[in-house]
């Protein structure tokens, strides 16, 4: 007879598939890429995942350990990496990326599980540094007169009808009181369907999503998070049906996966549905940038400040990097405390990060490094977010 | 009634196909066989003293050993026959303990007061009640097999004003508590009134509550339906269906809010002015007083994917378990023995034990389970589903690394083991293994330090 410690059941959750079921949650947001910047999102994305895998098996392979690629956790850093780099970019940028990601970020510290820094986001600051102009133009190529939803696409040919269009994001930078309208205006984002309906009817969909996002919270507690998923679902209807249109979709200049916030919020609600990631974390992180984008004061070219701006929030929300960060990066289960009450401290402290790099930074985008500050401060929110144990009184008591 | 029920924090939800095979398997009583192996350590505590030597002729309910102590209790004799042997024989916990084994003359002639009312029940002191659940060598019978008489023995410093009759039973593909609830409601409930005059201080009755898992509707019925026969104030509450439900701080919490202080600071519910007993132990409490028997026969669940016809059966204790099994189909390539439940239940590497008063259980499972682990990647649904809130991935690390100190740090020792961590560990990281090896090295060096303080104080002594 075979003797083994208890318990003698598992519930049959693994490693692999939980980092597979992550590879799945991002194909929505990659499948965008693909339809806004044509073929080469996919020829990049594919050169970082073949980057990181052979990185990962090539330093197991010289420190003697046992390969471990076919657990996904390669594959997803590699997905990640992509996501967060235009499809512009030249072919060693990845392969570059992949040796700091996997190298440098994974590999050194013992593998996974011992890493510190989000592998995919600490490849991303280096390239930042290493190669600015590919990866951090403030413009991005894009093909005019594309039908649709102004479906947009990379100038990979230098076709000649090119011209280059600024991100949402680096239209905000450094500029306060900027009206969403003026971001739409003229652009190939499309008309926002909220602003052509009259005021008082947008005021009326703003309650009734706030609303719903406090009610929803509230199902979420009382329901250990599964509901939280179903509420989400609610608002990506919303977000199809009316107020951001191209925005929200994802028809803008930006990095690979980064743009279209309908699609990464269906993977992420897959992810909290399966409970793979803790609902709590990514709604800390947006809620905190959503806060201060409207409240954090600005100096405008005049020498004025200009303390609410209501316009900021959907746009600090919804474009740029935040939603990947916050459903796919900021959640890594390896780079984020352990417990509810740590995730909620440590999405709030990158959330500040995020909207202090963007207002008042001279970046446009703050989600990476927002997410490895934040990383940092990992183990120091871990140890002040220890659960006490059950039933243990307070010294005082004991002592009594 | 129940509506205020807390939550218990963390636990986890097994999935549990073989609980609804053995919930509808009526208890079959199963004769004693031939030969009964009585382990005289069945219980928490010092181990019984046999008081018969081979060759002796013993009566069903005659004690074979006695209590070795305060924390112990005596063990009698479920048939009538011959002593064969005083030797030894496998514990669960893999040593080897001393034993009575008596051949069965098949007359079961009973000992003198055994199958009769003990007279005037209904005016007994809450002592003599108490000696005589002593007597009749009752211990928890849900795993632990803490001497019930003490457990009804708190100190004068620890009034406790609350009995809780846990009927939780959650551990997975059990259903023996649930069949005696069934089937012996009015008898549990009979064997609770006694329970509550034993405990009765300065005239005041403990508040009583039974507490049931509520994926057990008929028993929770069947318990509130013996109620109007049976004359004894309690609340039947359904619990959450959870796991680990049933274990004593996460049942107490459960029902009252009370906060057991944990191993660490010697934490018993009597801390919090509760006792708790198995549903079991109060049918038990029945048998003894109110038909003079004493534990010698229980009620246990024979299940696991290798056992072709499970069953919930009424045995003697020191039943031999292959005897047990031989009946119930077991395919061959059947590998693994546990005796218990499949969360917290222990591995034999023989089923060559005999059935004691803690049994409650024994799975026949198929093929090894993977022991392979990967590295932990910080998922944290072990501290998620923690019911101590602890931090378990920190433990599994420590142990790891060989940190058995930091271990002790990190609250090792107040760890119930219920299993939740591994249970749901993605990584099928070891946990509670590497906890209990934990425990004991810290509990080793302990003793080698306090061997060392003795030492030195001697030595001191005789230099002075």
């Amino acid at each position: 007879m075979t003797v083994t410690v208890s318990p003698h059941r598992r519930d049959g959750d693994t490693v692999p598939l939980i980092m597979w079921t992550v590879a799945l949650a991002l194909f929505p947001a990659f499948a965008v890429g693909l339809y806004v910047f044509g073929w080469r999102a996919g020829y990049v994305t594919a050169l970082s995942v073949i980057f990181c895998v052979a990185t990962e098996a090539i330093i197991q392979k010289l420190r003697g350990l046992r390969v471990t690629v076919s657990d996904g956790s390669a594959v997803v850093t590699g997905l990640l990496l992509a996501f967060v780099l235009p499809a512009t970019v030249s072919w060693y940028v990845p392969l570059v990326g992949a040796i700091v990601a996997i190298g440098v970020g994974k590999q050194a510290f013992g593998g996974l599980g011992a890493n510190f820094f989000n592998p995919a986001l600490l490849g991303r600051a280096f390239l930042q540094f290493a190669f600015p102009t590919q990866v951090s133009m403030a413009k991005w190529p894009i093909v005019a007169g594309v039908t649709g939803y102004g479906r947009l696409a990379c100038d990979v040919a230098g076709s000649v009808d090119a011209v280059t269009r600024a991100t949402p994001m680096a239209l905000l930078q450094g500029k306060p009181g900027v009206p969403w309208s003026s971001i739409v205006d003229g652009s190939p984002f499309g008309p926002p369907m909220v602003w052509l309906l009259p005021g008082a009817i947008a005021w009326v969909l703003f309650a009734v999503l706030v609303i719903g996002a406090v009610v929803g919270v509230y199902v979420s507690v009382r329901t250990e998070g599964r509901l939280a998923a179903v509420v989400g679902i609610g608002a990506l209807l919303l977000f199809g049906v009316m107020p951001t249109g191209d925005i929200s979709f994802g028809m803008i200049p930006g990095c690979i996966g980064e743009t279209s916030a309908w699609a990464l919020l269906l993977g992420g609600l897959a992810l909290v549905y399966y409970r793979l990631i803790n609902w709590r974390l990514p709604a800390a992180y947006l809620v905190t940038v959503g806060v201060l984008a409207a409240f954090l004061p600005m100096k405008t070219a005049g020498g004025e400040w200009v303390a609410l701006q209501w316009g900021r929030v959907m746009t600090h929300v919804l474009a740029g990097g935040l939603f990947l960060g916050a459903f796919f990066m900021i959640t890594d289960m390896v780079t984020s405390p352990l417990t509810s009450k740590g995730q909620v401290a440590f999405g709030i402290l990158a959330g500040v990060m995020v909207a202090l790099i963007r207002i008042y930074g001279g970046y446009p985008e703050g989600v990476c490094y927002s997410i490895l500050i934040a990383n940092a401060a990992r183990p120091l929110i871990d140890k002040y977010t220890r659960p006490v144990v059950f039933g243990r009184r307070p010294p005082k008591a004991a002592a009594a | 009634m129940a509506t205020h029920v807390r939550k218990f924090h963390g636990g986890v939800h097994p999935v549990d196909p073989e609980k609804a095979r053995t919930r509808s398997l009526a208890i079959e009583d199963i004769p004693a066989p031939e030969r009964v192996v009585l382990a005289l350590q069945q219980h928490i505590g010092a181990p019984a003293k046999a008081v018969v030597k081979k060759g002796d002729a013993v009566k069903r309910g005659q004690p074979v050993a006695e209590a070795g102590g305060f924390v112990s209790v005596p063990i009698h004799s479920p048939v009538s026959g011959k002593v064969v042997e005083v030797g030894t024989c496998r514990h669960v916990l893999g040593m080897d303990v001393p034993a009575v084994v008596v051949e069965n003359d098949g007359e079961y002639t009973n000992a003198d007061g055994v199958g009769e009312a003990v007279p005037g029940a209904d005016e007994l002191t809450p002592e003599e009640i108490k000696n005589r659940i002593r007597d009749a060598g009752l211990c928890g019978m849900g795993g632990a097999g803490f001497p019930t008489h003490v457990k009804l023995s708190p100190p004068p410093d620890k009034p406790v004003d609350a009995l809780i009759l846990n009927g939780a039973e959650c551990e997975p593909a059990l259903s023996a508590d649930h069949r005696v609830m069934l089937e012996s409601a009015e008898g549990v409930l009979k064997g609770v009134a006694y329970l509550r005059r034993v405990l009765e201080r300065d005239g005041k009755l403990p508040a009583t509550y039974i507490g049931i898992e509520d994926n057990k509707p008929d028993a929770i019925e069947a318990m509130k339906h013996a109620r109007l026969n049976v004359d004894v104030e309690c609340e039947i509450v359904p619990l959450h269906v959870r796991y680990p439900q049933g274990a004593e701080k996460q049942l107490i919490y459960a029902l009252l809010g009370r906060e057991v202080p944990p191993q660490s600071q010697r934490g018993l519910p009597m801390d919090v002015g509760v006792v708790v007993q198995n549903v079991g132990t109060a049918f038990a409490v029945h048998e003894a007083i109110d038909l003079g028997t004493p534990l010698i026969g229980r009620v246990l669940t024979i299940a696991g994917d290798a056992v072709g016809k499970p069953a919930n059966l009424r045995v003697a204790v020191g039943t031999p378990v292959p005897g047990l099994l031989e009946s119930r189909d077991v395919a061959p390539d059947a590998a693994r023995v546990i005796f218990g439940g499949p969360m917290m239940g222990i591995a034999q590497y023989t089923s060559d034990l005999p059935v004691t008063k803690t049994t409650s259980g024994i799975l026949v499972e198929r093929g090894p389970i993977e022991q392979r682990f990967d590295p932990c990647i910080r998922c944290g649904r072990c501290v998620e589903v923690c019911p101590m809130q602890l931090v378990p991935t920190r433990l599994s690390v420590l142990a790891e690394a060989r940190m058995y100190d930091e271990m002790a740090e990190w609250g090792v020792i107040d760890c119930i083991e219920c299993g939740c961590c591994s249970y749901t560990c993605p990584a099928n990281r070891p946990i509670v293994h590497q906890v209990k090896l934990g425990k004991w090295l810290l509990a080793q060096a302990q003793k080698k330090a306090r061997a060392q303080q003795e030492k030195e104080k001697q030595g001191k002594g005789g230099a002075a």
